[in-house]
């Protein structure tokens, strides 16, 4: 996927004008934490959950590497077999050698991160493999050539109209004529339309939203049925999934699954949840024959050990982003690449380096709202300001900003010169503000004040206020 | 090899080589004692309630419900159902020895095909294997008496399900499951599905009926006395 995160201000300034955008923005925005929000509240338990869900993860990344094995090995018991990729490139091949091994000439997909990060639809399609996505988002995204806005809500971003236009453009052999009075009626032409590629496929590609090590499972959750139809009709099904997919047990995963909907979209209980263990089996009236599980690292294992090990939790419910103030403003595809919102800002840069991704954990106001709704208690605005120190360290920070970081640091060390500096500097401000009682611009900060007036200040410093109280205190 | 690569790479950040055996064996006993977490107060209320909230649950998420007394009824309500809903009696079923026991014979409006769900078929009867009251939803493990597809090909689908295997959590079913299943091997495919198929893709806008079953109805057998006031 090409990546634009370098331009993530170009990016924002773009989204901000998007009229489209922002009408789906102010949507989503709202309904995403209300409908979590009313979820969380009918289940007492809640908060304890994500305790115990942040030490499943904990215990899982602590002991990544026999977890791995053993769900490797049960894979095998089951008659699976198991791919490790330590790479995007090797993933890619892994999955091409699948299809070819199989003849295949479409592969229907369900919705997978992993994919996009491994950029396995251009590279299968360049190689004879034509890949279906099946999920009702995803599929409008191919139609349009667009890669996905939202972690779990794909093409949140488009509104009904773009919806009536890709489909109309795309299925030309259809009625020209024909009316699109309700969402519905999208709905089933989308249905109708993948039916017969889900029937047609030779092999289904999904993603996994956990791994089981006690079993060999992959868990995947979906409310279309457009993933179960991917990993159930055709002769061949291949998982994408990445290392810190994998918890111990079907109990840890249960946990988990309780904060996963909740979270995500609201609900008790996504519509499928589905364990799916090998290949099927002699009697199986059903099924496909081989199972593969293409397990990728790209990345993921140098954060182990680090304090970026705590986004190894991230269970992928994308509450972060639905609550956050930057990503409800610009919206997913401005930080440039695959993932989106305070987890992209904090992921971004561990896969594909913090020279290309060092703005994406500068776009944050530190609210804290995204760690509070993490259904496993990720520091994000910890771990973005461990970027910001790294990008610092590395001079990859501009000019103009180190240089006044500078100044600021230089006054920082010497109380007496900083309290001179904002006394003159309030003194002068309270009289350039006084008949207005704000100010609407301020040299040096002429991009703060764009959007936002400035309080004057009454003529006094806070240090001097709090000298002056302390005297009152003492004295009487 | 990747594999060492990819374990290598998680030990050196880690700090430490392969596991000493001392820390694999208790890792073992974990997996062998699969402990359970916090359970839900929700889950733990008792048999009447929770076969209540099963229904009630079942039903929020857009599933319709039929109860009956006992077995012998079931094909009666089937008949009832889709000549309440307006669909052509022709089924295909689970081959599964609870539903091939039921008289269908009585009911002659219906014609059944035993077997897997193919494209062409319309409406799918399932046997439900348990219940899960927490979220109002069935667990149904695939296997020769419980083709995958009957869950998934049809427009609509129907589930048998009896009252005395409603649990109050996940983790019940899972016990089920691993007390009458095959040795330790979970089925190739284990299916929790809570409701009829549906999207939000579009404007963020509920719509049923994706690209699985567009209804789901439950015919309940009540056969639970403890359930019984």
């Amino acid at each position: 996927m090409h990546v634009t995160s370098p331009q993530f201000k170009q990016n924002a300034d773009r989204a901000m004008a998007d009229v489209g955008l922002q009408t789906a923005l102010a949507r989503t925005q709202a309904g995403f934490p209300a409908r979590r929000a009313a979820a969380v509240a009918a289940l007492p338990e809640f908060e304890a959950l994500r305790e115990a869900g942040k030490q499943i993860k904990d215990h899982s990344l602590a002991h990544l590497d026999f977890y791995l094995d053993t769900f490797a090995a049960n894979v095998e018991r089951a008659g699976g077999r198991i791919h490790w990729c330590a790479t995007a490139e090797a993933a890619r091949d892994a999955a091409l050698a699948i299809c070819q091994e199989a003849g295949a000439r479409t592969a229907t997909k369900g919705k997978s991160m992993i994919s996009e990060e491994i950029g396995l639809n251009d590279f299968l399609a360049a190689n004879g493999v034509t890949p279906v996505e099946t999920d009702l988002g995803e599929y409008i995204l191919q139609l349009r050539h667009e890669p996905p806005s939202h972690i779990i809500a794909p093409a949140f971003h488009l509104n009904r109209a773009d919806w009536e236009a890709s489909f109309r453009a795309a299925h030309r052999d259809l009625p020209a004529d024909r009316v699109f009075s309700e969402r519905r009626d999208i709905l089933a032409e989308a249905r109708a339309r993948l039916r017969a590629q889900f029937l047609a496929a030779d092999v289904g590609i999904t993603g996994a939203n956990f791994l089981v090590a006690e079993t060999g499972s992959s868990v995947l959750v979906t409310n279309e049925g457009n993933g179960d139809l991917t990993q159930t009709l055709p002769r061949v099904h291949i998982v994408l999934a990445s290392i810190e997919k994998v918890v111990p047990t079907l109990e840890d995963a249960t946990t988990l699954l309780r904060l996963l909907a909740r979270s995500a979209t609201g609900q008790d209980a996504s519509v499928y949840t589905t364990f799916s263990t090998g290949a099927r089996r002699p009697a199986d009236p059903d099924g496909p024959a081989a199972y593969h599980v293409v397990l990728l690292d790209n990345g993921r294992s140098a954060m182990v050990g680090t304090e970026f090990q705590d986004m190894l939790r991230c269970i992928r419910c994308a509450a972060c982003m639905n609550h956050c103030p930057v990503y409800g403003t610009v919206g997913g595809h401005s930080y440039g690449w695959v993932y989106p919102g305070p987890m992209g800002s904090v992921l971004t840069p561990s896969l594909i380096g913090v020279d290309q991704a060092g703005q994406l954990p500068n776009a944050s106001t530190f609210c804290g709202k995204c760690e509070s709704v993490c259904p496993v208690k990720i520091p994000l605005p910890n771990l973005m300001r461990h970027w910001r120190e790294r990008e610092f360290e590395r001079h990859l920070t501009p000019a103009t900003l180190r240089r006044n970081l500078a100044l600021w640091a230089w006054f920082a060390r010497r109380p007496a010169a900083y309290r001179l500096a904002t006394r003159a500097g309030a003194a002068v401000l309270g009289i350039l503000g006084r008949r207005r009682g704000r100010l609407a611009y301020l040299p040096l900060a002429g991009g703060w004040t764009e959007g936002r007036d400035l309080p004057a200040p009454e003529g006094d410093t806070f240090f001097a206020r709090h000298a002056r109280a302390e005297r009152q205190r003492v004295g009487g | 090899m990747s594999r060492d690569a990819i374990l290598g790479g998680i030990r050196r950040g880690l700090r430490r080589g392969p596991l000493p055996e001392d820390q694999a064996m208790a890792l073992r006993a974990r997996l062998a004692a699969h402990p359970r977490h916090l359970l839900p107060a929700r889950t733990r209320l008792p048999r009447p309630a929770l076969i209540e909230q099963f229904a009630g649950y079942l039903q929020r998420e857009f599933a319709t419900l039929a109860r009956v007394t006992a077995a012998g009824d079931v094909p009666g309500a089937v008949a009832d159902y889709l000549a309440a809903e307006n669909l052509a009696p022709v089924l295909v079923m689970a081959p599964h020895p609870a539903l091939r026991a039921l008289a269908w014979s009585q009911q002659p409006r219906l014609t059944i095909r035993e077997g897997r769900a193919e494209a062409t078929d319309v409406i799918g009867l399932q046997h439900g294997y348990a219940g899960v009251a927490e979220t109002g939803t069935l667990m149904l493990p695939g296997g020769p008496e419980r083709p995958t597809t009957l869950n998934l090909l049809c427009e609509t689908e129907i589930v048998v399900l009896r009252a005395s295997r409603i649990v109050g959590a996940y983790e019940e079913a899972w016990d089920l499951l691993r007390a009458e299943g095959g040795g330790g091997m979970l089925p190739r495919n284990v299916m929790f599905v809570t409701g009829p198929s549906r999207s939000a893709d579009i404007e963020s806008v509920l719509e049923l009926g994706a690209h699985g079953p567009r209804r789901l109805h439950v015919v309940l057998i009540e056969d639970d006395p403890a359930a019984r006031d």
